[in-house]
């Protein structure tokens, strides 16, 4: 039997603060795995070896956010086989895409020095708002053990799984007493799983940083945070526009209260 | 005390203060003992070596969607209704590896799991989450397919049941269910706590032969009849202060004749379909399998999660999930617990402890969605 040739790996960023990427750095006990099972063809954090396309798996970090990046994201994707958007600037805009809510020269004028050497898109926008994305894996950043399941399930040409529900099943699965129902706003009920519920196991209410699990009714928990924990409207917007503001049903939600 | 005075039925008159001696007889014989205690500010069940691991003097007051503990006047062991969890975490481990496999040349070689069985004794058991067990041997011992893991751990299991003395039960209906608050069967011991004036003491009714061994080394008496009628007294007043009922009246009828009930929307517009109530249900036992392999395809697991079927995954057939709805999934999980459970286990899947309602976090509360239902209901039969 002739040895398979090895998949190659191609590793991007966009606008972003590398966390995700990083992530892949952070499976210390797996890199060797990982760099035995696939060729790592492309990846400027971790080696100066830039070997051209295509390439079989492909892991974007970062949001587009200029006219270059547009561009390149475009180049990436006829390079990719099979293109995997990490975390939520990928996948919703990220923190920046904060601007989307506001005017961006306001920002650039109120920042820079000379605002003229600064060249940017009006808006934030995740990968899949420019080319297709075959898996979107969530977080901010993304958990490393996640990213391995999504590679090894790659490799082992199967569907990764990455499940959708809320927090509040690993929360319960933990043995976590629910923190909202002891008085603490938690954006568990809305949330996407996979953080292994880390805020919560620390008596913490979810802060939202793996984006809107499937189906979420966010209007019905603003409604208890207003109604019976007391949250106000203002902070209503901020708890919704934070890592995934820009996700369709935070992005909704926060704009309901910012009036 | 002679040992043929101590017979199933027999109540006995245990003082407070010699409560130890009960914990310290089931450790000597092994068990761990695992019991309602504070923890960071919560309650959990834990285990429980003496008793100051028990939340003496804490009392908890619940609604839908929350759940405060405040000190007693008193030093009640056990005077509050239940918490979050239920004795299903450890009779049916919500996260469990099935079993590991390794590939060998073509095929491949299962590992199966080999945990210990642990030798639980449950304390403070309350009659609704008996009732839970009785429900969940039913799902997990009956017919061709025993859970083993269920069954092992079941079997081992010493129970002191807990008669619910609690008087301010917020989310409680067992009365209306017949499920409580006085435990009818499945324990080997059951207390009933009294406090009155400077008297502090717990009636021990004995369940099994087991009970009755492990009872004969404490320092106990027969109870007089004074004694056990206080006793009664402390469970008749929580059964008359329910919080909450349920009227059970044709419920299965009332569900299937109600599919398309408008309250349905309405629930849904409220629900946040995030899972909490089947999570906490001590009932609800579906669960997701899922298998892994290793980057290099060698080794591999099954685990086994507590699962929901609030979740869109949960109904994920081929092709795509069948319950897309919040609403749909919100009325399969209600009309199963309350309806087809019937025909499929030939019992309810609802026994009244009430943590759907607090645990919700949105307070939403079953009770009142089928009294909603049925009093706006079609065709349900008038007679």
């Amino acid at each position: 039997m002739t040895p398979k040739r090895k998949p190659k790996l191609s590793v991007w960023k966009f606008a972003s603060c590398d966390g995700c990427q990083l992530s892949l750095l952070d499976c210390e006990d797996e890199l060797l795995t990982i760099a035995g099972a696939v060729d790592i063809a492309y990846f400027v954090e971790a080696s100066r070896a830039m070997v051209k396309g295509p390439y079989d798996l492909t892991l974007v970090d970062g949001s587009i956010t200029t006219a270059h990046d547009a561009e390149v994201i475009q180049q990436v994707r006829r390079a990719s086989k099979y293109l995997v958007a990490l975390g939520t600037c990928a996948n919703s805009g990220g923190i920046q895409a904060l601007r989307n809510f506001k005017d961006v020269n306001d920002f650039i004028n109120a920042v820079y020095e000379h605002p003229e050497y600064i060249q940017t898109l009006k808006e934030s926008t995740p990968i899949s708002a420019h080319v297709k994305v075959d898996f979107g894996l969530n977080g901010c950043p993304i958990n490393k053990h996640q990213l391995l399941k999504v590679i090894s399930a790659f490799l082992q040409g199967r569907p990764p799984m990455v499940r959708s529900h809320s927090v509040c099943l690993d929360c319960k699965v933990k043995g976590n007493i629910c923190v909202m129902v002891m008085g603490t706003p938690c954006l568990g009920p809305v949330t996407h799983a996979g953080c292994g519920a880390l805020c919560p196991t620390y008596h913490r209410g979810c802060y939202g940083c793996y984006g809107p699990k499937e189906t979420p009714n966010t209007a019905a928990l603003a409604a208890w945070f207003s109604q019976r924990l007391g949250m106000s409207e203002p902070n209503l917007v901020r708890a919704f526009r934070a890592f995934y503001a820009n996700a369709p049903a935070f992005r909704q939600e926060s704009e309901a209260h910012d009036r | 005390m002679t040992a043929s005075s101590l017979k199933v039925g027999v109540q006995l008159r245990l003082a407070a203060g010699d409560f130890q001696a009960l914990l310290d007889a089931l450790a000597s014989r092994g068990y761990r003992v695992m019991g309602p205690t504070l923890e960071d500010g919560q309650m959990i069940y834990g285990e429980i070596g003496k008793v100051a691991d028990l939340p003496v003097g804490w009392t908890a007051f619940q609604e839908g969607g929350s759940f405060r503990l405040e000190p007693r006047p008193d030093q009640a062991f056990f005077g509050f209704a239940v918490g979050q969890q239920s004795w299903k975490q450890f009779l049916w481990p919500p996260h469990q590896t099935l079993y590991q496999v390794q590939r060998q040349g073509a095929g491949f070689h299962v590992i199966p799991g080999a945990e210990a069985v642990p030798k639980f004794a449950f304390l403070g058991v309350r009659a609704c989450e008996l009732a839970a067990m009785a429900v969940q041997d039913q799902v997990f011992l009956q017919g061709p397919h025993v859970d083993p893991t269920y069954k092992a751990r079941r079997e081992q299991a010493f129970i002191v049941a807990l008669n619910c003395g609690h008087q301010d039960p917020g989310v409680c209906f067992c009365a209306s269910l017949g499920t409580g608050p006085r435990a009818a069967a499945g324990y080997d011991l059951a207390l009933t706590e009294v406090l009155r004036g400077q008297e502090h003491f717990f009636v021990v009714e004995i369940g099994t032969m087991r009970g009755a061994d492990l009872i004969r080394e404490l320092p106990e008496r027969i109870a007089t009849p004074e004694e056990v009628d206080a006793a009664a007294r402390v469970v008749a007043a929580v059964a008359g202060n329910m919080g909450r009922g349920l009227d059970t009246t044709d419920i299965k009828e009332l569900f299937y004749a109600n599919y398309e009930h408008p309250r349905w929307d309405e629930v849904a517009a409220r629900c946040l379909n995030c899972g909490n109530c089947t999570m906490v249900c001590p009932t609800c036992f579906c669960h997701t399998l899922e298998d892994s392999l290793n980057l290099t395809g060698v080794a591999g697991e099954r685990q086994r999660r507590l699962d929901s079927c609030f979740s869109v995954d949960f109904s994920y057939l081929h092709g795509g999930s069948i319950r897309t709805s919040p609403k749909s999934r919100y009325r399969q999980w209600l009309t199963h617990k309350l309806a087809t459970w019937i025909d499929q286990f030939g019992c309810s899947g609802c026994v009244g402890c009430g943590r759907c309602i607090t645990w919700c976090p949105v307070g939403i509360d079953l009770t009142e969605e089928v009294r909603a239902i049925r009093e706006t209901a079609a065709g349900v039969r008038k007679e």
